[in-house]
């Protein structure tokens, strides 16, 4: 009667957006600390990753890697293994196989073809067995010859530099006003180098594609991946089909941090060997090869320079980076993306270079840029601070800019003095001693502080939701949820616009079937997704309040009733028997260009360092954080978690060593490349400072899944200082590296 | 070769090479258990046999003729979920998921390592440790998250420990014996 069928409802972020509804819905469940709606199937081994589908006639993949960094190969002796038992075939496709991972949100196919060997492990090639054992074994002796070529295997800064790269989030040069002539007028500067090595995200799932083609040429791929959108796009160039011959399952994700943003090399391996085959293959990287052939965050090496006047106003802020990639990839890793914005200061400049190497693929790991950026801008600061005889915070707080300094744009929300002023007080920063001057027995005890800053980004995504007769409502996209939370804040998002229980909302996510969506990545996941079921249930509720003749501000949706006008119906008697459908499409437009966007806060940490040992320990750690509306306490608070503790790691653990005879990953397992563990993880404290950004999104919240690891190693830095007056400036701190100048007994 | 998994009887006709985690995963299919490292490094796999914890993918099947071994599958069901999954939930003590089954078996393995008395590293009276948070800290680092719900999962654990200690030592008083 009333025509409800589908119907669509776009926004782009051209405008802000002061009203949210999520403000006057009455049930109140978003931001609320609700449990995981998928809980309960993760406790109890029932959620399905990417190598769990049970197929018939599967046949194991086993991935081989070339044994030489720089060169050709020259043959495969296939018949040295093809007669193994149950070995079924070797496959390789020197012109199909993917040489490096694609980098996140990419369409285009990676750089293909493995005959040319740039790095070491390179996939060149995938055994088939009936089992895993005998794959496995047939690829540990598969016979392999090169022509060996000269490659550069070792990280320098005397090589060539290249600074002419296409935008990266950042761009790689710029600059404003006269850097040299400040720093040389500036009666205070600090001008050093900070280096941090190549690092690797070390999700606990393994990389994983089980792939499959039905008779019409159409392949479906079961995969770990954070955007399947755009990574089917990826897979169907570098296979040579339409995309629209391209479905990828991912569900469940164990965990991505920027590693399963795009394809990865056992994708292509298993999709071109399960056609070849005729039957489905599962290919699972070993962890060896997870660290070999997936992507690193690059090494940097990074020059600060700051200049202040005695009153501890910067005047010049100087941050040349130099990373490095292999010569047919230009990414960088942005690291001063946050310095542009971050403090005030008329005379700047801000540089990314690439050192060209014959390492494997350097990418997004989370929070690319700001992660290893902050550690030099915050310790940098840090060093200001003693310098100027001025406490850390108060120098970052006399240099907070009014609006974005290189834009001249206004910021659309920061919350960085909050955090840093009422961070302070919680922590009992004002018990700070003089660097080197707090001693408990063995033990030097340090205070550090931080920034945190992450660009905050919008990316196109859509989400349907469909409201069933019976009551239920069922959300279905692409979007993903690698541990972030997604299931369970649309659910909440959906059940607050619909006036549903959450135990009402079914949510349908992980694969490219539905419609489009950015997936996990870049903190935009749950703001995008987020925003696109708000939309989807915008327009069901417009519906039902035409339904009830009503219009839809009078409209109260509660507990699976309708209420208006002393009205009160179940919701699902508003469906004429047939599914109301939407579909939300948000997507970013000028709010982007007219406002400087992040996410801000402030990490606090106390460190303690024995005397005798040098041995480094976390003793506590605070995070204040300002990104919006937080859409449910419990799981942003994780979020924060996760992203301090790889504060921990980068700034103590976390180090990537590449023999330099073979660009060989030498530590390429989880007992030799260090995260860190439960004991080097001390209770950490996280606090969200009440904030919404209208300019941002319709739910007016910001990233936080990247916010907490921004700075968090600086500030983990900054308390070794202060413990022990030893600054070190080479990442990760190990205790080598403090020993020779820690006081003799 | 015979097993009894999750309290069942099972058959399997394994190759010498199988770990006993790729029987489980991939012969039996109880892919609960995970394979972070498959070299004993991360914990994922870990699983219960005959009470105690172990690293699934550093034993070989053939090793494990009538055992009894129990996993994540066989702790509880997301309709009656085990004190540790409903702590963990509770507690957030995960985010992906993927290192959680073998961090709640892990847990379980702990308790009754803790209440049967053994000691570690950080224990100040090896002959009676308690179960404070340094305990859990370091009897839980064998079980790796990238995700970092250390302290979470630390909660979770204290939580359901703190009712172990005392059900144990009630039942210890029961059977009459000093705790």
């Amino acid at each position: 009667m009333f025509g409800f069928g589908k119907s669509d409802n776009s926004l782009t972020m051209d405008k802000p957006q002061p009203v949210s509804r999520l403000d006057t819905t009455v049930q109140g469940l978003v931001g609320l600390g609700v449990e995981r709606v998928d809980g309960p199937a993760k406790v109890s081994g029932q959620a399905i990753y990417a190598a769990e589908y049970r197929v018939d006639d599967v046949a194991y993949g086993v991935l081989v890697g070339a044994g030489i960094g720089k060169g050709k190969v020259v043959s495969v002796d296939v018949d040295a293994v093809k007669g193994l038992p149950g070995v079924i075939d070797v496959v390789t496709d020197y012109d199909t196989f993917i040489r490096v991972s694609q980098q996140g949100g990419e369409t285009e196919a990676p750089t293909q073809g493995v005959k040319d060997i740039e790095y070491f492990g390179e996939i060149v090639a995938i055994v088939l067995g009936d089992t895993y054992e005998a794959a496995r074994d047939a690829a540990i002796r598969l016979p392999i010859e090169y022509d060996t070529g000269a490659g550069v295997f070792a990280f320098s800064m005397d090589a060539e530099r290249d600074g002419d790269l296409p935008e990266n989030n950042t761009p790689a040069q710029s600059a404003q006003g006269d850097i040299d002539a400040a720093m040389d007028a500036a009666p205070v500067t600090v001008d050093v180098t900070y280096t941090t090595p190549s690092q690797n995200s070390a999700a606990m799932e393994p990389h994983a594609s089980l792939a499959m083609w039905d008779g019409d040429g159409a392949l479906t791929l079961y995969g770990a991946y954070q955007m399947p959108t755009s990574d089917a796009q990826q897979l169907a160039k570098s296979l040579g089909v339409a995309a629209s011959k391209v479905r990828i399952v991912s569900r469940f994700i164990g965990g991505g941090f920027g590693s399963k943003l795009g394809i990865a090399p056992e994708s292509v391996a298993a999709a071109v060997a399960a056609k070849r085959l005729g039957r489905p293959v599962k290919a699972v990287m070993m962890r060896q090869q997870v660290f070999d052939v997936t992507v690193r965050r690059s090494n940097t090496s990074q020059r600060m320079r700051l200049g202040a006047g005695t009153d501890g106003r910067l005047v010049a802020i100087g941050h040349e980076t130099t990373a490095s990639n292999l010569d047919t990839e230009d990414y960088f890793e942005p690291a001063g993306i946050s310095t542009h914005f971050l403090y005030a200061g008329e005379n700047r400049k801000v540089s990314h270079d690439l050192v060209r190497v014959n390492w494997l693929l350097s990418g997004s790991m989370r929070a690319p840029g700001e992660a290893v950026g902050l550690i030099a801008l915050e310790c940098a600061m840090d060093e200001l601070a003693e310098k100027l005889g001025i406490d850390p915070i108060e120098l970052r707080l006399l240099n907070e800019p009014a609006e974005d300094p290189e834009k001249k744009v206004p910021f659309s929300s920061r919350s960085l003095k909050a955090a840093l002023t009422q961070g302070a007080e919680r922590f009992g920063w004002s018990k700070r001693q003089p660097a080197g001057a707090r001693r408990e027995g063995d033990w030097l005890i340090g205070m550090g502080v931080a920034s945190a800053a992450r660009a905050n980004t919008l990316m196109k995504s859509s989400a349907k939701v469909a409201l069933h007769p019976d009551g239920t409502a069922t959300v279905s996209s692409a979007m993903t949820d690698i541990g972030t939370g997604s299931y369970t804040i649309l659910t909440q998002i959906a059940a607050d616009m619909l006036g549903l229980p959450l135990d009402r909302i079914r949510m349908e996510l992980g694969d490219t079937n539905h419609v489009p969506a950015a997936g996990s990545g870049g903190s935009w996941g749950a703001a995008s997704a987020g925003s696109a079921v708000y939309l989807a249930a915008q327009t069901i509720r417009q519906k039902l309040a035409k339904a009830m003749d009503v219009d839809e501000e009078e409209l109260t949706l509660k507990d699976g009733q309708a209420i208006a006008r002393n009205r009160s119906v179940p919701i699902g008697s508003l469906t004429e028997g047939e599914p109301i459908e939407a579909t939300g499409t948000i997507d970013k437009g000028k709010q982007e260009e007219l406002f400087n966007q992040a996410s801000y806060g402030a990490h606090f940490a106390e460190v303690g360092v024995n005397v005798v040992t040098g041995e480094i320990r976390v003793r506590r750690m605070l995070g204040v954080f300002g990104a919006g509306r937080i859409l449910n306490q419990q799981t942003a608070r994780s979020q924060c978690l996760g992203g301090m503790t790889f504060g921990i790691g980068a700034a103590l653990h976390e180090e990537l060593i590449h023999d330099e005879r073979t660009g060989k990953i030498v530590n390429r397992d989880l007992a030799e490349y260090h995260i860190p563990v439960n004991a080097d993880v001390p209770d950490l404290d996280v606090v969200f400072l009440p904030e919404r950004d209208i300019h941002a999104n319709p739910i007016h919240a910001k990233g936080i899944g990247e916010v907490g690891i921004c700075g968090a190693a600086g500030a983990v830095a900054n308390a070794v200082y202060n413990a022990t007056g030893i600054r070190v400036r080479d990442f990760p701190i190990t205790l080598d590296k403090l020993m020779p100048h820690l006081p003799q007994e | 070769m015979q097993f009894t998994i999750n309290g069942q009887r099972r058959e399997a006709d394994v190759d010498v090479r199988t770990t006993l985690l790729d029987l489980l995963r991939e012969h039996l299919a109880l892919t609960g258990s995970k394979k972070g490292c498959d070299h004993g490094q991360c914990g994922a796999c870990t699983v219960l046999v005959n009470g105690r914890r172990i690293n699934s993918c550093l034993t070989l099947a053939v090793m494990h003729q009538d055992d009894e071994i129990t996993t994540i599958e066989g702790l509880g069901s997301p309709e009656r979920l085990h004190s540790l999954q409903a702590a963990f939930v509770a507690h957030d003590g995960y985010q992906c998921g993927y290192c959680t089954p073998g961090q709640i078996c892990s847990a379980v393995g702990m308790l009754g390592e803790v209440a049967a008395g053994w000691g570690s590293h950080v224990s100040a009276d090896l002959s009676s440790p308690g179960l404070n948070t340094d305990e859990i800290a370091e009897r839980m680092s064998g079980n790796l998250c990238r995700c970092a719900a250390y302290p979470n999962i630390r909660a979770a654990i204290a939580e359901v420990g703190a009712d172990h200690a005392s059900a144990a030592a009630t039942s210890a008083r029961r059977e009459g014996v000093s705790a």
